[in-house]
């Protein structure tokens, strides 16, 4: 089984977040990780290959900045070798590019299986995987929470909103993880010290097989702004009996929720 | 030029989501003096035309074929495109869901048009139109533009109203594609089909770890149940094993934004409020009286969840 696992590192959950003078996101104060859901694509890259006895998982991730820190935290879980497709060289990259730069780098590559996130929680977009999957025109199943691979074919549970479908697909694909795909692994001390001694290959965008002056982003950023912060809330006081009363009544007339 | 709106819906019946998207569609192009057509794909959907009928539609795409019975990634893809082909629409439009998170970044690449999704806000500027998103977890928000021919939106869900404007639509039936495929949907289950939907219901009841085990969510289903709410989780809650993980609400969990969220037991981490800070009116009870959900809600009210949702569920009866 070769797997193909594409990263993105992200902000950490709890990071603040604040704008530059020029109105930019300020990254100078976060911590950065790698996309939560991304460590459940890695867990099941890991667990198909142990089941399959054999095989690669390569982990690639196109950024403007140095993703390492995802990348590491995915070698230190057991990925056998890591990319970094540098986009350095282009101001603005958005999932179409990125897109295109991934399957730049995976065209003429033979893998099984491309594994993503359902989605990255900074730019909360679910955008990648299925502009992936359309630029390398194989079939995708997005938001996975179980899978099963036997002859060749993947049985996978795809969660919709109330409950879930299941879609038979062919290898090679593409698959998006979602929570409850499996657990994945906390790496050992001496893991994560392992990893940090592998290297990270460092591949230029426009030497991974697409050519810059052909591809530009299909949308733009006018700007970013900051959300009114909610009005503070107010705290009832009294006997629950009469709290609670209140409450209904301010819900029913007041606000007309029910 | 028009806009295109794709319709979802379950079964024949519109989803309010759609109808949401179908009203957006349908302001946006009398601002900017384009029509509207919305695309339906399924079999069996007689009653539909006449559902999107209500929400002032100029023409309604019909792609009808037994094979289109459930969604299928490849053949909705397909007959969206085909129609896409046909009309060439300024804008597609669609409710920000596991359908539109699936097929239209797909076809938005096959189509090469820029695609903003979960989209809570879209003005006119001029010529152009300008996107609003959450990002970061709702910790910001950008403003973006489209610069492709066709341009591709999700909206989020509760996001934007539903209102009706009634007109007589065309209705145009589609010789359906049906591509072959490497993947096929064998069936759908939505055992949590009975409620309202989570990410569409106007009132959301939330449980967290403070319900102290998986029985307490039977209290979080009663009160629910009574308020015609959809039931969420806090993440501790799920990985407890008291609640399904799709319940769970939060950063890696559903975005919500309901007009009413009732959050028992939970603590208000940011993580669980990037799910649902965006509610139009937060309640929570809380037995800590630092708990941070306390700081963002609207109502808060310090005390055990034991004690206190039973009196709201006696008042809501209508015996206390
Ligand atoms: C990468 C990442 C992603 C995450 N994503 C999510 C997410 O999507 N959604 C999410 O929810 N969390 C998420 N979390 C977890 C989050 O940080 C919190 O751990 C979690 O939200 C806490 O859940 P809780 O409020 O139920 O539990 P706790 O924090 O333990 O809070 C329980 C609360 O119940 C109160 N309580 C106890 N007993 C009673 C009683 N009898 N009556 C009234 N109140 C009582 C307590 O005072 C306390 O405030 C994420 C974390 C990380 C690191
Ligand atoms: N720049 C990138 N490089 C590699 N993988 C990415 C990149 N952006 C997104 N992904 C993958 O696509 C998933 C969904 O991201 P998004 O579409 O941005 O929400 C992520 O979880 C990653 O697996």
């Amino acid at each position: 089984m070769n797997i193909v696992v594409c990263i993105k590192q992200t902000f950490d959950s709890e990071a603040r977040i604040q704008l530059t003078s020029e109105g930019s996101i300020d990254e100078s104060l976060v911590k950065f990780v790698i996309n939560p859901f991304d460590e459940y694509a890695v867990e099941e890259a890991l667990l198909l290959k142990e089941g399959a006895g054999g095989g690669e998982v390569t982990l690639i991730s196109a950024d403007r900045r140095d993703p390492s820190v995802a990348l590491r935290q995915g070698l230190a879980m057991g990925a056998d070798r890591a990319v970094w497709l540098d986009c350095n060289k282009i101001p603005f990259v958005d999932h179409h590019v990125y897109a295109q730069a991934l399957a730049g780098w995976l065209r003429g590559r033979s893998f099984d299986l491309v594994l993503c996130g359902k989605m990255a929680i900074d730019d909360g977009a679910s955008e990648l995987p299925s502009r992936l999957a359309g630029v390398l025109n194989i079939p995708q199943v997005t938001t996975v929470s179980q899978l099963r691979i036997e002859n060749g074919r993947m049985l996978a549970k795809r969660d919709i909103e109330g409950g879930f479908e299941m879609v038979e697909v062919e290898l090679p694909c593409l698959v998006s993880a979602q929570k409850g795909l499996n657990i994945p692994r906390y790496p050992s001390l001496r893991k994560i010290m392992e990893a940090k001694r592998k290297t990270v290959e460092r591949i230029e965008i426009d030497r991974s097989g697409i050519s810059l002056s052909e591809i530009n982003p299909f949308v733009e950023i006018e700007e970013y702004m900051l959300p009114s912060a909610r009005t503070a809330g107010r705290i009832l006081e009294g006997d629950h009996q009469t709290i609670v009363a209140g409450l209904l009544r301010m819900l029913h007339e007041e606000r007309r929720i029910f | 030029m028009s806009i295109l709106v794709f319709a979802e819906h379950r079964g024949g019946i519109l989803r309010k989501a759609a109808k949401e998207a179908l009203s957006k569609g349908r302001t946006l192009a009398e601002q900017m003096g384009l029509k509207v057509a919305a695309l339906i794909i399924g079999s069996d959907m007689g009653g539909l035309p006449e559902q999107i009928s209500k929400y002032g539609v100029d023409d309604v795409y019909v792609a009808d074929d037994q094979s289109l019975a459930i969604y299928q990634t490849e053949s909705y893809a397909a007959n969206l495109q085909l129609v896409i082909k046909e009309m060439n629409p300024k804008v597609v439009m669609m409710a920000n869901s596991a359908i539109s998170r699936d097929m239209a970044p797909l076809v938005a690449e096959r189509i090469g048009a820029g695609l903003v999704p979960d989209c809570v806000e879209i003005t006119l500027k001029g010529e152009k139109l300008s996107y609003t998103r959450p990002v970061f977890a709702g910790k910001a928000l950008v403003r973006m533009r489209v610069n492709t021919p066709i341009e591709f939106v999700t909206l989020r869900p509760n996001a934007f109203p539903a209102v009706e404007s009634p007109t007589l639509p065309r209705v145009k039936q589609i010789k359906a594609a049906v591509p072959d495929s490497g993947a096929k949907t064998v069936c759908v289950d939505l055992p949590e089909g009975q409620g309202p939907e989570l990410t569409e219901a106007d009132v959301i009841v939330s449980g967290g770890r403070g319900l102290g085990d998986a029985d307490g969510f039977a209290l979080v289903r009663e009160l629910a149940g009574l308020l015609d709410a959809a039931v969420g989780a806090s993440r501790s809650a799920v990985d407890a094993g008291w609640a399904g993980h799709r319940m769970q609400v939060g950063q890696t969990g559903n975005v919500v934004s309901p007009k009413l969220y009732i959050a028992l037991g939970i603590s208000g981490a940011i993580q669980h409020i990037a799910g649902m800070g965006t509610s139009k009116c937060i309640v929570a009870v809380n037995k800590d009286p630092e708990a941070n959900i306390l700081k963002v809600a609207d109502y808060g009210i310090v005390g055990d969840l034991y004690e206190v949702v039973p009196i709201m569920i006696k008042k809501l009866k209508g015996n206390g």
